[in-house]
């Protein structure tokens, strides 16, 4: 008992500006940091197959034009544009699988 | 002579039938590591006390050629007998009879057994290894799995229900074990999941292993839908004997009780256990150690949400339910995870009649983007809820720190604890002294010649006025301020004191709790 407290990994864990000693969970530690949502960064919100893509760079878009299409759970999800803009790259091709929150396409 | 021969006619017939799956599939399962279905209900009750019920049932598929297949008891074995003599009902299912898969008369099996349970009163235990739907016999397996879906929420705290997880348990068939009260699993032999790694990685390019997915360590560690793990099947089922010696055989019993016993206070001396440092941690387990009999606490999830703690334990040999923040863990702070743990916890005792026992020593809740996102509010929500609701005797402990909101919620009077205790130790405030000093004192603190030093003065200041157990105890929010070694017989006067706590609520269908 008392070699395992020994080996227990003590950090720190602010709450209400006071500093406590403690462990952390793994669940804790790979928590995702936020990150505020970024209307020129289209990313998959889901995983799955890019089956077209309508644009490249430079393309100039407006406002709910079609971008991609996204094939995930035998759904075509076409992806529209947030606004009005110019694309400053596009970062998969026709055919490339994507994860969750991969970055498919930037504005200027 | 006729009499003889169908004797020999029923000895035959049940060959047959006990042969299960046959030599090959048995040694199958064994390859993997695994005891069969019988042989674990074998090893899981007291010698002689099994009885087999429904070994004749034969399946009901009549397409794709099934009606040409004998599947000895249709791939599940169910009865009753006795673990530690408390009477139980059981099925397991049998991974070499066509995988264990679910037909029509293997549900109406499991349903036949659970009825039974529930007519009797009796905790109900299943033993799942099953690969899922008997695809060939279509609706029918679906029904068969509703019919039970039916049956374990209707049984929700009438009788224990055990889900023992002793294989593949995935798809549908996750939903029984998920509605019944507690779970184990076994390193290796456990897999439970909505949709495999295969499927994951066809549909949605996403690649993990079985393991990591829905293997045993993930489900007590990362989900929360085991409560027991167990590195062997040995093991897991020497964890189902101990806590059916905890738990009563239905909700208008109570748990047997114990020989009494004193804690072995030399080992746990309740004394040195607490750093005078609020922010010092210490393992909160070693508490509950140094007072109940035995030095014997079984604890529950202790791989999940590891900041509070969660197990049954008694007192004067009466089985009483804990729960205790563990400021070893994230400090002890509440969040999403832990108020679900504690929560569910806090109504099976008081379904089945369990006094609980809280202790108290938390920061507050767990602050973050990540939490607010994760639904801390209504997840949080549960714990009053269920503390509120709870009619069993309600006894808390402050050992040290209680702020905020969580005060409130580790069960204050407010929410009806029957007894508030609190160490000399305690800090009973809105927050902890160096956050409210920045508050209420900032003006002064800003304008100050030396910031720095006039702020550590506040804090003392605020310490010295509020870091204490005695402006709580001024308004009756404590009942009693005791010195730690004082804890055990405390504890044991207020249980004994509240046997006959009967307490009014309104007339009502059912609450609508923040699920």
């Amino acid at each position: 008992m008392d070699n395992q407290e020994n080996e227990l990994d003590y950090r720190s864990l602010w709450v209400d500006e006071v500093k406590y000693r403690t462990t952390l969970t793994r669940k804790y530690l790979n928590r995702k940091p936020y990150e505020p949502p970024n209307i020129k960064k289209i990313k998959a919100f889901i995983p799955g197959t890019i089956k077209a893509v309508y644009v490249k760079r430079r393309s100039r878009v407006k406002m709910n034009d079609d971008l991609l299409i996204l094939e995930a759970m035998k759904m075509q999800n076409i992806i529209k544009a947030p606004m009005d803009g110019v694309i400053k790259a596009v970062y998969v091709k026709t055919g490339q699988a994507v994860a969750k929150d991969f970055l498919l396409i930037e504005f200027q | 002579m006729a009499e003889k021969s169908k004797s020999t006619d029923l000895r035959r017939r049940m060959r047959d039938a006990l042969k299960g799956g046959g030599d090959k599939a048995i040694e199958r399962q064994k390859a993997t590591g695994k005891l069969t279905a019988r042989e674990r209900i074998l090893a899981l009750l007291d010698a002689k006390s099994f009885h087999e019920y429904d070994l004749f049932v034969e399946h009901a598929g009549r397409d794709f050629d099934m009606d040409q297949k004998y599947l000895p008891g249709d791939g599940v074995i169910t009865g009753t007998g006795t673990i530690i003599g408390h009477p139980v009902c059981i099925y397991a299912q049998d991974f070499t009879v066509a995988g264990g898969s679910l037909g029509y008369m293997h549900a109406k099996k499991i349903t036949k057994i659970m009825d039974h349970a529930m007519n009797l009163k009796v905790p109900l235990i299943g033993i799942n290894d099953s690969g899922g739907a008997r695809i060939q016999e279509g609706v029918n397996s679906l029904a068969g799995y509703g019919e039970i879906f039916y049956r374990n929420t209707q049984a929700s705290g009438v009788i224990p229900q055990i889900s023992v997880i002793l294989g593949p348990c995935a798809g549908g068939a996750v939903y029984s074990p998920a509605l019944t009260d507690f779970v184990f699993v076994v390193d290796k032999i456990s897999k439970m999941f909505i949709t495999g790694p295969e499927v994951i990685k066809t549909v949605l390019g996403e690649e993990i292993t079985m393991e990591e997915l829905g293997g045993a360590r993930t489900h007590a560690e990362i989900t929360g839908n085991a409560h027991f793990y167990a590195e062997s099947e040995m093991e897991c089922f020497s964890q189902i004997k101990q806590l059916v010696s905890f738990i009563p055989w239905n909700n208008f019993k109570k748990a047997d009780p114990f020989p009494k016993k004193k804690p072995k206070s030399r080992k746990f001396n309740i004394e040195d256990i607490i750093p005078g440092d609020a922010k010092q941690p210490y393992d909160v387990r070693d508490v509950i150690r140094a007072v109940v009999d035995d030095s014997e606490f079984f604890e529950i999830q202790e791989l999940f949400a590891a900041n509070i703690v969660i197990g049954f334990a008694r007192l004067d040999g009466e089985t009483i339910g804990f729960v205790a923040n563990q400021p070893l863990v994230l400090a002890g702070v509440l969040d999403v995870d832990s108020s679900d743990k504690a929560a569910r916890f806090i109504r099976y005792c008081d379904a089945f009649n369990i006094p609980l026992c809280t202790f108290v020593d938390l920061p507050g809740y767990l602050p973050g983007v990540e939490q607010e996102h994760a639904g801390v509010i209504r997840h949080g929500a549960k714990i009053l809820y269920a503390y509120s609701e709870a009619t069993v005797p309600k006894i808390t402990l402050i050992l040290r720190k209680a702020y905020g909101g969580g005060y409130i919620a580790m069960c204050s009077h407010h929410l009806r604890a029957d007894f508030v205790f609190a160490w000399p130790t305690a800090e009973i405030a809105v927050m902890g002294p160096e956050g409210a000093a920045n508050i209420i004192f900032r003006k002064e603190i800003m304008q100050a010649k030396n910031p720095e030093k006039l702020r550590q003065e506040k804090i003392e200041e605020y310490k010295e006025k509020f870091a204490n157990p005695y402006v709580a105890a001024a308004y009756g929010y404590i009942d009693a301020v005791i010195e730690p070694e004082e804890t055990r017989p405390f504890l044991l006067h207020a249980l004994q004191i509240s046997k006959s706590k009967s307490v009014e609520r309104p007339q009502k269908k059912h609450g609508i709790p923040p699920f």
